[in-house]
């Protein structure tokens, strides 16, 4: 047995690797999960959430490396000796049982006592709002309440850890905004540990403390929703949270606190420190901060052409394209006033709102691989 | 009115040839049995053209219900047997990795390619008392005497258990290739072990599979009349037996014809059975 370290990491992954095949599916992953909180693995489909997802719960044996569950080493146990449970993607209630007994399956199979176990069943029936279905076989239910029962068989074991795959993939939109809600209610309640997996960033941002962004088998970034929107660390994680203007360009000047980048369309200068001379950089900007203006602005030779107005409820989505050809986005509140399309503007930001990314060789080489996936997640997002 | 001419032209074209082959050789000789059952024997072992149900009373005489309790019983325990000793089977060949399964189906199938009396006779060279096990187990001295094997019900049953066992192996083997996995995976999630998952997951959700594998043993176990005969040297009478003494040796066709209508009514039965489970099963 291998004790390691800190009282509040709940889940330690170090250094796992897995192969099927010969194919590395996850690639040298670190992971610490805390005790308590929500934590969620997003990633475009076949990064290896999945995969990650069954070796916590015992299903998957990492090709190298090692997992902590409260510091113990979990490496010899079988899935029925974790004290963690998963919510399946594709739900995996037992057809044979009604609602009750699935939801019993686990405290039958731990010997609870028979009016022990009829009172948490009722419990949980009652927390996930299932009244009256007890004896309703998964057949005769919809997507969403075999969700419920999905959710309850996993929670009535009071598991240390609680693993969602993509819980919410099969449920239409206003359902799944619902059961978002209500997840993350029912997490805050019970104070379990959740380590929810979804492609979906917008759900990742509502729900999570922490995301963990996985690409290829590797994490790209672990931190705050705030974090990875604001401040993504590479362009990976910049490109796939959210809409982003991603510009390529070079430090061509700098000064004590700041650089001035140069790039195919213009030229920018930008408040921040510790580049070098002629070193390769991407700037992000989210369309929400970027702005357009017929006056000239300090600090920016950046000029473009106004070529569309796109209304989308309460905002507009401009698009301008540049002088390379490539086209940006600038959101503004619908009530502001529109700048006709064909006019030259002026675009620029408001100072610290450009993210700055060195094109690490790695990060360039992942970027060409993944941009056919990330065009694929774009009718996904919802801006 | 030329596409309903049409229409009806291919209809008869596909179906015609499957009419006129169930006609040649179902219904005619189905008749034909129903309509000898009604008749009488005469001295010669030839028929009578003179109604009589005295065919059917005859039924009820003792030695034929004990043959009728024997069948049932024999064909009984076979299929229990074979149940037994078949699921294990078909389990591991429907969690076998892919490229073995049609290696390990064929190896299943193979003996059902070859002539079945052929196969019932390598059975006899195994168990008769200058056979090849009797060699042996005196050889290393386990035995002094000769074991009586061959010629026995044990015999018998063990013969049919040997040619029944694919009828019963292939629809669990459908049944548990059926099986989705994430089921079991969710079992041992919820804190099962293998036995309980057993148990709990795979035995109910494969109950299909063991009914319809047992209907498919059961019936053509009642009519297997050789294996009785040349492994069980015809000591024990079961239906089939019966039926082809009738015809051959005793040479009472309308008696014969009788059992053969039993044996197709328990059969017809077990069938109904067996779809209404089957439909029982779709709705679920
Ligand atoms: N049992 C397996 N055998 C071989 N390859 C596998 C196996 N399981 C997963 N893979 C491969 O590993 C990669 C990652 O799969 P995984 O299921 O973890 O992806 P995911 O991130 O969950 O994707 P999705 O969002 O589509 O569910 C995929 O390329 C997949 O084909
Ligand atoms: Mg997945």
């Amino acid at each position: 047995m291998n004790k390691t370290q800190g009282n509040d990491v709940i889940v330690r992954i170090s250094d796992v690797d897995k192969s099927f095949d010969g194919e590395r599916v996850v690639k040298k992953l670190n992971l610490d999960v805390e005790r308590g909180e929500f934590l969620t693995m997003l990633g475009p489909s076949g990064c290896g959430k999945t995969t990650t997802l069954r070796m916590i719960a015992g299903f998957e044996v990492p090709t190298s490396g090692q997992i902590f569950l409260e510091g113990e080493d979990v490496d010899d146990k079988k899935p029925y000796e974790r004290n963690v449970n998963t919510v399946f993607q594709n739900y995996a209630l037992f057809p044979h049982m009604n609602v009750f007994d699935n939801i019993a399956f686990g405290l039958v199979e731990k010997k609870v006592k028979k009016d022990e176990i009829r009172r948490r069943v009722e419990e949980m029936i009652r927390l996930v709002q299932l009244d009256g279905m007890e004896k309703r076989m998964p057949a005769q239910m919809s997507g969403g309440q075999k969700q419920r029962v999905a959710i309850a068989r996993a929670l009535v074991n009071r598991p240390k850890v609680l693993l969602l795959d993509e819980p919410l993939g099969a449920l239409d939109l206003k359902l799944r905004k619902q059961m978002q809600g209500e997840l993350k209610a029912l997490q805050r309640r019970l104070g379990i540990t959740f380590i929810y997996v979804t492609h979906d960033q917008e759900e990742a941002l509502t729900m999570s403390d922490r995301i963990a962004v996985m690409n290829r088998g590797r994490l790209e970034q672990v931190g705050t929703p705030e974090q990875v929107y604001n401040h993504p660390e590479t362009k990976f994680v910049a490109d796939f949270i959210g809409e982003s203007n991603i510009i390529e360009g070079y430090v061509e000047n700098m000064t004590e606190d700041s650089i001035e980048v140069t790039m195919e369309s213009g030229k920018a200068v930008i408040p921040e420190t510790g580049y070098r001379m002629e070193e390769m950089v991407y700037l992000c900007i989210r369309p929400e901060n970027l702005k357009i203006s017929t006056e000239e602005k300090e600090g920016f030779r950046f000029r473009g052409q106004v070529r569309e107005h796109i209304f989308i409820g309460s905002t507009n989505k401009t698009m301008i394209e540049m002088p390379n050809g490539q086209m940006l986005k600038s959101v503004t509140p619908a009530e502001d006033e529109l700048i006709p399309t064909g006019t030259t503007v002026n675009v620029y930001w408001n100072p610290g709102k450009a993210v700055v990314m060195r094109t690490k060789e790695e990060q360039i080489y992942n970027v060409i691989e993944q941009s056919v996936e990330i065009e694929g997640m774009r009718n996904d997002q919802i801006f | 009115m030329i596409r309903s001419f049409k229409k009806r032209i291919g209809a008869l074209v596909t179906v015609g040839p499957t009419m006129l082959w169930l006609g040649l050789f179902l219904m005619i000789p189905l008749v034909y049995v129903i309509g000898m059952s009604f008749l009488t024997k005469n001295a010669y072992g030839g028929v009578d053209f003179k109604f009589t149900l005295s065919n059917y009373s005859a039924l009820f005489s003792k030695e034929y219900v004990k043959v009728f309790a024997d069948s049932l019983w024999l064909s009984l325990e076979t299929t229990i047997i074979c149940l037994i000793v078949g699921y294990p089977f078909a389990y591991i060949i429907a969690n076998a990795p892919k490229k073995w399964k049609p290696a390990l189906v064929l190896l299943l199938m193979l003996p059902f390619w070859t002539n079945s009396l052929i196969r019932t006779y390598g059975w006899n060279t195994l168990l008769r008392t200058e056979g090849i096990i009797n060699h042996f187990l005196q050889g290393i001295g386990l035995i002094d005497k000769p074991l009586n094997m061959l010629y026995t019900d044990g015999a018998v049953l063990l013969g049919m258990v040997y040619a029944l066992l694919p009828f019963t192996v292939l629809p669990l083997h459908t049944s548990i290739e059926k099986l989705d996995k994430s089921l079991l995976e969710a079992s041992s999630d919820l804190g099962a072990s293998r036995v309980h998952t057993f148990i709990r997951v795979i035995l109910p959700l494969t109950m299909p599979g063991i009914f319809a594998g047992s209907i498919q043993t059961f019936i053509p176990s009642l009519g297997f009349f050789f294996i009785s005969d040349m492994m069980g040297g015809a000591k024990t009478m079961y239906i089939g037996n019966l039926i082809k003494n009738q015809f051959l040796s005793a040479r009472n066709w309308p008696l014969g014809a009788v059992l053969s209508i039993v044996l197709i009514v328990i059969t017809l039965v077990l069938m109904k059975l067996y779809t209404r489970v089957g439909s029982l099963e779709d709705m679920a």
